[in-house]
């Protein structure tokens, strides 16, 4: 068995940028189906055009288009893509001198095998049929063969392109510190499980690696009681995306007996706004047959009736 | 300017960390490494700055929970980098010449094995224009080693020539995650990775964490007999597009280089996380042969994210506390086909006439 319990998750989020002037011309001309370049204060023609002159440092106001057909000036080949690349099977990716530039631009070549391509072999864009202002309206390069393709027509009666959505998303493997994973083993179990810091022997639940007071590792595992205190509490009445619980509703930090650091959960079975500091409470949990190793086992905590404990007894953990 | 030097320097390095992306586990073990070589506890340490990416594992304010490692009453001075360990290393060193403290313990971390590294590292790049292409690292190094061999500025002779002296070396790191040389012959026959590259020219994705520990004047001198004086530390940055700079050279490398006195230097730590880059960066710091390059395997056999740079800083500090060498150079690189590179040199004497604060 591993130290550590692992989960798949997956992180995503849309990106939205404004493009500014000279990025949006760029990507306006992308959608329109033509390369747009910068001409700079040295005489470079630069796609895609810099913001600002590398040497003046003004904004770039000399635009000038470049031809979609020019030279590989150095690749990389790519056998194992990864996600969301511009192909899904091996390609290159190159940096092509298009014809009237004089620096060269990053992207994809469409070719089968490494043999397929050589330093200065001769490209042109392919480009991608529906476009929408975004780099990947080049699908990629391909092999310059005859006859060229008929150009995409003007498209200039559009608005320009003045922003960008680019979606991100990344897949991990994420783990649980090692004392986590006892903690979430401990669950699956039904026991709620801490460690006790051998330095100041306050009791962290869930467990940390190492006390947040003193730096020294927790290593003495302690079960704890499954009644505590309601700390402070907060009355949810605002709605979110992928809520469960109908507001109002009181989402609470809970002071197990025997416990250092409270931990949040919910409050139930008791109208919301009966909730109140010092209230005793105690775990209500699923049924057994659906636990696994989450804190999602204990479905919430539920008043036990017994008299409120005494400010005094949780001050020193507000 | 305040003398300062590096006095303590622990590390870990693995290829797949079995822990979380915080990596508390592995820090508090560093820590106390560091307060073994000092003599000092957490209370002698007058400012931390940690480096660290929430990108590389997924896990959001891991750099927050990674200050549980510390320990944080009473409270402490603490800041982050989301950069390489050098570059905290930059920030305490800044920190201590303003006179405020006189020590510092400076820490990264990073589990890059929790998701695709080569992927991860395309968010580090031009938003509009390259990220939505998801260049990854490989490739973009590729792009970079094909422009030298084209330009007959290397050969992959050379390239192997690296890659064999590293693995030879890291046999004696019990940290590398990728050792053992054979030949340059027999590297050459392994096949292509992601051509023009060969496995071996590549970094290995690595987890680890590492720290070193930096001090003032007589604070270094109570430490160490032989501290490792920061005598000069510069960074600067090449534009991120791949095509608006000649990918042969390292402008940024070789203007840090001209900021320091590299004179004398005997031994040179280079964070090479392809084996070209270091015939670059070789070029670039006008290193001869007489310099001995990577003695610890580099990065080419361990190169754990956001801490990488740093261990060169403090895998040439810990030659020189050993009499190994008395002055050595240290680099450090982040972003794509070595965009930023930050130089700095470490000394066995600090050139102060006075052996103190100035």
């Amino acid at each position: 068995m591993s130290r550590t319990l692992s989960a798949p998750v997956t992180v995503a989020f849309d990106y939205t940028r404004s493009t500014g002037p000279v990025l949006g011309r760029f990507l306006t001309g992308l959608r329109d189906g033509v390369l747009v370049a910068g001409r700079t204060s040295d005489g470079e023609v630069v796609v895609p055009p810099p913001e600002y002159d590398p040497v003046t440092h003004a904004a770039t106001t000399d635009f000038v288009e470049v031809s979609p057909t020019g030279t590989v000036v150095s690749w990389s080949w790519v056998a194992e893509p990864v996600a969301a690349q511009p192909f899904d099977r091996p390609f290159a990716f190159v940096l092509v001198l298009l014809d009237g530039a004089t620096k060269p631009f990053l992207h994809a070549l469409d070719v089968a095998s490494p043999d397929e391509v050589s330093t200065g072999m001769r490209v042109r864009v392919r480009w991608r049929a529906e476009r929408t202002g975004a780099i990947t309206d080049i699908e990629g390069f391909e092999p310059v063969t005859d006859p060229a393709p008929p150009a995409p027509g003007p498209r200039s009666t559009l608005d320009p392109v003045t922003g960008v959505v680019t979606p991100v998303a990344l897949d991990y493997t994420y783990a649980a510190s090692p004392e986590e994973s006892a903690f979430y083993r401990g669950l699956a179990e039904g026991r709620i499980l801490g460690q006790r810091c051998p330095t100041c022997a306050k009791v962290y639940v869930p467990p940390r690696s190492a006390c947040p007071a003193d730096g020294t590792p927790t290593t003495d595992e302690v079960e704890l009681s499954q009644t505590g205190t309601v700390t402070t509490f907060c009355i949810v009445n605002v709605p979110f995306l992928g809520q469960r619980i109908t507001p109002p509703y009181v989402s609470a930090y809970v002071l197990l007996d025997g416990a250092d650091i409270a931990f949040l959960h919910l409050i139930l079975d008791i109208p919301a706004d009966q909730v109140r500091m010092g209230m005793r409470v105690e775990a209500v949990w699923k049924p057994r047959e659906e636990w696994g190793t989450t804190i999602e086992n204990i479905s919430h905590f539920r008043p036990t009736g017994e008299p409120d404990a005494a400010y005094d007894t949780y001050s020193q953990h507000l | 300017m305040r003398d300062v030097a590096v006095v303590g320097f622990a590390q870990r390095q693995m290829q797949e960390f079995d822990g979380s992306p915080t990596c508390v586990e592995l820090l508090v073990p560093l820590f106390a490494e560091c307060y073994e070589q000092t003599g000092w506890s957490r209370r002698d340490i007058g400012f931390w700055c940690s480096g660290s990416s929430d990108y590389l594992a997924g896990r959001s304010f891991s750099f927050v929970q990674a200050v549980d490692a510390i320990g944080v009453i009473p409270p402490v001075n603490e800041s982050h980098v989301e950069m390489d360990l050098a570059w905290a290393v930059y920030e305490a060193w800044l920190k201590i010449q303003t006179g405020e403290v006189d020590t510092a313990l400076v820490y990264a971390f990073g589990k890059s094995s929790a998701g695709l590294l080569r992927r991860t590292l395309a968010l580090q790049l031009e938003p509009y224009t390259m990220t939505p292409l998801w260049p990854d690292t490989v490739s973009l190094a590729g792009l970079q080693a094909r422009a030298g061999l084209d330009a007959g500025l290397w050969d992959e002779q050379a390239m192997a020539e690296v890659a064999n002296r590293s693995l030879t070396d890291a046999e004696k790191n019990e940290y590398a995650v990728r050792k053992g040389g054979s030949s340059v012959a027999d590297l050459l026959s392994r096949p292509m990775y992601a051509d023009p590259l060969r496995k071996h020219d590549c970094a290995p994705v690595t987890d680890g964490a590492a720290a070193i520990v930096l001090a003032a004047g007589d604070r270094a001198r109570e430490v160490r007999d032989r501290p490792a004086w920061l005598s000069g530390i510069s960074h600067h940055v090449d534009p991120m597009s791949m095509g608006t700079r000649d990918l042969t050279r390292s402008p940024s490398t070789a203007r840090s280089g001209a900021a320091l006195d590299l004179d004398g230097v005997d031994l040179a730590e280079l964070h090479a996380p392809f084996s070209h880059q270091e015939l670059v960066l070789r070029r670039e710091l006008g290193l001869g042969d007489d310099v001995r390059i990577n003695p610890s395997g580099g990065a080419l056999t361990s190169n754990p994210m956001f801490s990488a740079g740093g261990i060169r800083i403090g895998e040439a500090a810990r030659r020189v506390w050993a009499g190994e060498s008395d002055k050595a150079v240290a680099h450090a690189t982040s972003g794509p086909a070595l965009q930023q590179n930050l130089v700095c040199t470490l000394d066995a004497s600090t050139g102060s006439t006075d052996g103190g604060d100035r």
